[in-house]
């Protein structure tokens, strides 16, 4: 398709091919802005941000990544994962097994943990697929608790409760340690996973996803063969976890089985329902708001821990934010079912707009 | 006058999901104690008439938009089934629904949900009257019966209600011939005993023209004619198109172009 | 021999108490199609809501269980007016995900006000209650546990055979348009049903509490215990999920006993992954599950 000049601003809807309806960016402004926006945070973050602020980007970064997964999952297959956590688990540990027991190299390590992941995710999407969505949910739950079980007890693997230490990844020879290299490796994960997410997308597959979404029947009907398909939605759900988990544990470079509990499932759950279900921005938006959510309610009990607080009332961090998140879950699936995505939608569309609001 | 007017459907509009129009402009109005009948074909919104009334229209995301549905003098369009159950109107759904894990007697039972702590032993028997059938099977699991059975049973499931108008929704669907006349003999028996008021839905013009007093024809989401049940039975175009009897006894094809305009005049 | 029996008997009360908890959880699924994620929260609920009845209002027991109950009974339609009634005729995914977050939120709530301890109940046990036949021996808790359970399955069980609101509510969960159509109240069916569960679940809370002590992370833990139990009695099974809970209780008791403690908490997950493979409508769920 041949342009002769760039198109800024589409002034209604003059689509007349499908390869136009495809299209990643309506307009060249679209892409131009994303470019730019892609170089700012690469050149712009590592450089003005403290270590804890680039500590706290680089976990958004990963989450990111896990949370892309599941909105794959659940935003666009409609199915519901309540071990998420549990399959990020599966990725650190894939990651730390391969890493130090097998000594395979970090590039290697990544891909592998994302694949492992996805094939232990497919044994419990295996005896659910076949029915509705939600005994896919009731099987992740399942999941959730083996999974915990199996990382603390299967000593001889995984450590047991003393977890494991993963050494700094080399890349091409170099090795990588500090948060701005980190920074960079993350960063340039997310946006390979972005990239993937989005094309997937469009391809037939992703179409399928979302025509399972909207109604299985129909979508088998139409001689989409769905168990397949919401196994390949849950395998890449999963692999994107797998990925995500992976860097985690290079990133922390000890793990234990611990914080891959429920806790963390629903977490994901609620940057992805926070961000907006079905909308790749979505997952990104849920997790930098559930980031920050979380290290402000830190900085919240920290504070009021360091004043004294409340003469003999202890306030901890976890239920507090155990009580957060789920009340932000509510609040979200009452009042803006689409999330923060559709918020910003909504205001970028009335700045464009403006001040011809209609 | 308006007296004798239990139903008053006056120009309305149902639109589904905001957009898909369905009804355009019906009125019909239908008097205390008669058999009134809608015929015509598939897709012509005769069902969707009938839950603009008894308000299920709701839970399926559609709306009157326009016009106004009196019952008794009152407006009822686009209030809660609940209410509009309460009010007396009680819709037979189309293609028989019974409760299939209750048994036939506490589906029976389900039809006394709007009127609260009445007696319903006396109504069971009257039920059991018109449909003695359903006596010796009142301890069954209503899935495990005949689809004849099942039609009694949601019928005189609706007779519990002690309905002032009863909606029926093609309750000859899929049953025999025979037992087709038989439910319609026995509907018109309801009405003559209990003086129960009924619309009816219907394909099967034939038997509905038969025990109704006055008659409806609807076509896409209009009412393209109407008049008393026996001059609608003498009317050719009822006839022809509804009937399946030609001017000539004979059916016709589409080949014949006079009957295809003179159907396409009214559709 | 003597220990199989203990482990017997204290398989099959803990079980039954899986079940009762599990029942409730069946009645909102039968009736409004909701998997509640909240439900051990609920539970939870009511066993610290008679902790706090019983022991810092100092209300005589009676009393404190009934204003339990009614608590429970109150806290379950509120759920469902403030909570679910908005979205009813939203997808699915969005009803399962706001219990989760709803389960989340109550169980930061809980942890606020109380803490992760563990408390009990004051003894009000009486102590003739324990049945002792030379080998067997049954604690008082257990006893009542099942008096208690079996009471309430027997009254559930009549008011959903016999009453009318219980035929109604039974209509329902069977054709709802149909029973819209006849004019019963869906709205307060849905209403009734989260109503009586959150009672049904007071109620196993409440003797939880009796026979394990009262923690937060404990008993909110038995909402999702109820998945395996379900999932083997079927969804939609009440008898089932008395059946079922007898099933976990008796596999987690045992596993626990003769092979490792720590193997008790994840046996009844492995059991539900191998009944979604073999028999995914479980012991006697509806055949009739869509298949999709």
């Amino acid at each position: 398709m041949s342009r002769k000049t760039l198109r800024f601003r589409p002034c209604g809807n003059f689509k007349v091919r499908y390869r136009e309806e495809l299209a990643v960016f309506e307009t060249d402004f679209g892409r131009l802005w994303a470019a730019a926006g892609l170089a700012a945070l690469f050149v712009l973050v590592p450089w003005a941000a403290t270590p804890y602020l680039l500590y706290v980007v680089n976990l958004i970064g990963i989450s990111a990544i896990a949370a892309l997964g599941l909105n794959i999952l659940v935003g666009y297959t409609g199915l519901i994962s309540l071990g998420h956590g549990a399959f990020f688990g599966v990725g650190a540990y894939s990651a730390g097994i391969l890493a130090v027991t097998y000594d395979v190299p970090f590039l290697a390590v990544i891909p592998l943990a994302g694949l492992m992941t996805a094939v232990v995710g497919m044994v419990f999407g295996i005896p659910s697929g076949r029915l509705k969505g939600l005994y896919l949910t009731i099987a992740t739950l399942a999941g959730q608790f083996i999974i915990e079980y199996i990382l603390v007890h299967w000593e001889s693997v995984t450590g047991g409760t003393m977890g494991m230490t993963l050494p700094a990844p080399t890349l091409f020879g170099v090795p990588v340690t500090g948060d701005v290299s980190f920074f960079y490796l993350i960063y340039t994960a997310v946006v390979v996973m972005v990239f993937i997410a989005v094309n997937l997308m469009r391809t037939r597959y992703g179409r399928a996803f979302v025509a399972i979404r909207d109604n299985d029947r129909a979508a088998e009907g139409m001689g989409i063969p769905i168990f397949p398909y919401k196994l390949l939605s849950f395998a890449v759900s999963s692999f994107y976890a797998g990925v995500a988990g992976g860097l985690w544990a290079y990133y922390m470079i000890s793990i234990s089985a611990e914080p891959f509990n429920l806790g963390l499932s629903v977490e994901y759950i609620a940057m992805v329902i926070i961000g907006g279900l079905g909308s790749i921005s979505g997952a990104i938006f849920g997790t930098v708001f559930i980031t920050l959510l979380n290290e402000g309610l830190r900085w919240v009990t920290d504070t009021i821990m360091n004043m004294g607080g409340v003469a003999g009332v202890e306030l901890t961090l976890a239920p507090l934010r155990e009580f957060v998140f789920g009340l932000a879950i509510v609040l979200f699936i009452l009042f803006e079912p689409r999330g923060l995505a559709e918020i910003w939608r909504i205001v970028r569309s009335s700045f464009r707009l403006w001040p011809f609001s209609y | 006058m308006s007296e004798g007017k239990l139903l008053v459907i006056n120009n309305i509009s149902v639109v589904y999901s905001d957009v898909i129009q369905v009804l355009k402009g019906v009125s019909l109005t239908v008097e205390k104690g008669q058999i009134v009948s809608l015929l015509g074909s598939n897709g012509a919104g005769k069902t969707t008439t009938l839950k603009a009334v008894s308000g299920l229209l709701k839970p399926e995301n559609g709306k009157v938009t326009e016009g106004s549905i009196l019952f008794d003098g009152l407006p009822i369009h686009n209030h809660s089934p609940e209410m509009i159950t309460r009010a007396g109107i009680i819709q037979v759904l189309e293609g028989r629904q019974p409760f299939k894990y209750l048994t036939i007697e506490e589906n029976l039972r389900v039809g006394t949900a709007t009127r609260w702590g009445k007696p319903y032993r006396q109504d069971l028997d009257m039920v059991y009257h018109y449909f003695p059938a359903l006596t010796k099977r009142r301890k069954t699991l209503a899935g495990y019966c005949s689809g004849g059975e099942m039609q009694m049973l949601v019928i005189g499931r609706a007779l519990m209600a002690h309905p002032r108008l009863l909606l029926l929704d093609e309750p000859s669907l899929g049953l025999a011939p025979l037992f087709v006349r038989e439910i319609f003999q026995i509907i018109e028996r309801i009405n003559r005993e209990n003086g129960t008021t009924i619309v009816l839905v219907e394909q099967n013009a034939n038997m509905a023209l038969q025990i109704a007093t006055y008659g409806y024809v609807m076509e896409n989401g209009k009412i393209v004619m109407e008049g008393r049940a026996e001059d609608l039975r003498e009317n050719p175009d009822v006839k022809e198109f509804y009937l399946g009897m030609g001017a000539a006894g004979a059916a016709k094809s589409y080949k014949d172009v006079k009957a295809y305009k003179r159907r396409k005049r009214w559709l | 021999m003597d220990f199989f029996l203990q482990l017997l008997i204290n398989g099959l009360s803990i079980g039954f108490l899986y079940g009762l908890s599990a029942m409730g959880f069946v009645m909102i699924f039968k009736s409004s199609s909701v998997l509640n994620f909240a439900h051990g929260e609920i539970l939870a609920f009511g066993a610290f809501l008679f902790l706090a009845l019983a022991t810092w209002a100092q209300l005589p027991i009676a009393l404190a269980f009934v204003v339990t109950l009614a608590g429970a009974f109150v806290l379950g339609f509120v759920i469902e007016r403030i909570f679910l009634r908005p979205l009813i005729g939203e997808p699915l995914i969005q009803v399962i995900m706001l219990t989760v977050g709803l389960a989340s939120m109550f169980k930061g709530g809980m942890l606020l006000v109380w803490g992760g301890n563990l408390y009990t109940y004051p003894e009000f046990l009486p102590e003739g209650l324990g049945v002792n036949w030379g080998v067997i021996q049954v604690p008082p808790v257990y006893v009542a546990a099942v008096i208690i359970g079996s009471l309430f399955l027997l009254l559930f069980g009549l008011f959903f055979k016999f009453s009318s609101q219980g035929i109604y509510m039974r209509s329902v969960a069977d054709n709802q348009p149909a029973a819209l159509s006849l004019g019963v109240h869906v709205r307060r069916v849905f209403a009734l049903s989260w109503a009586i569960a959150a009672v049904v679940a007071g109620i196993s809370g409440i003797v939880l509490g009796i026979i394990n002590g009262i923690n937060v992370h404990e008993l909110s833990s038995i909402g999702l215990k109820v998945f395996p139990v379900v999932i083997l009695g079927g969804l939609d099974s009440i008898s089932g999920a008395i059946i079922g809970g007898l099933i976990i209780g008796l596999l987690e008791t045992f596993t626990g006993g003769y092979l490792s403690p720590s193997l008790r908490d994840i046996v009844p997950y492995i059991t539900l992954v191998f009944i979604l493979l073999i028999k995914p409508y479980g012991l006697f769920g509806l055949v009739e599950i869509e298949r999709v």
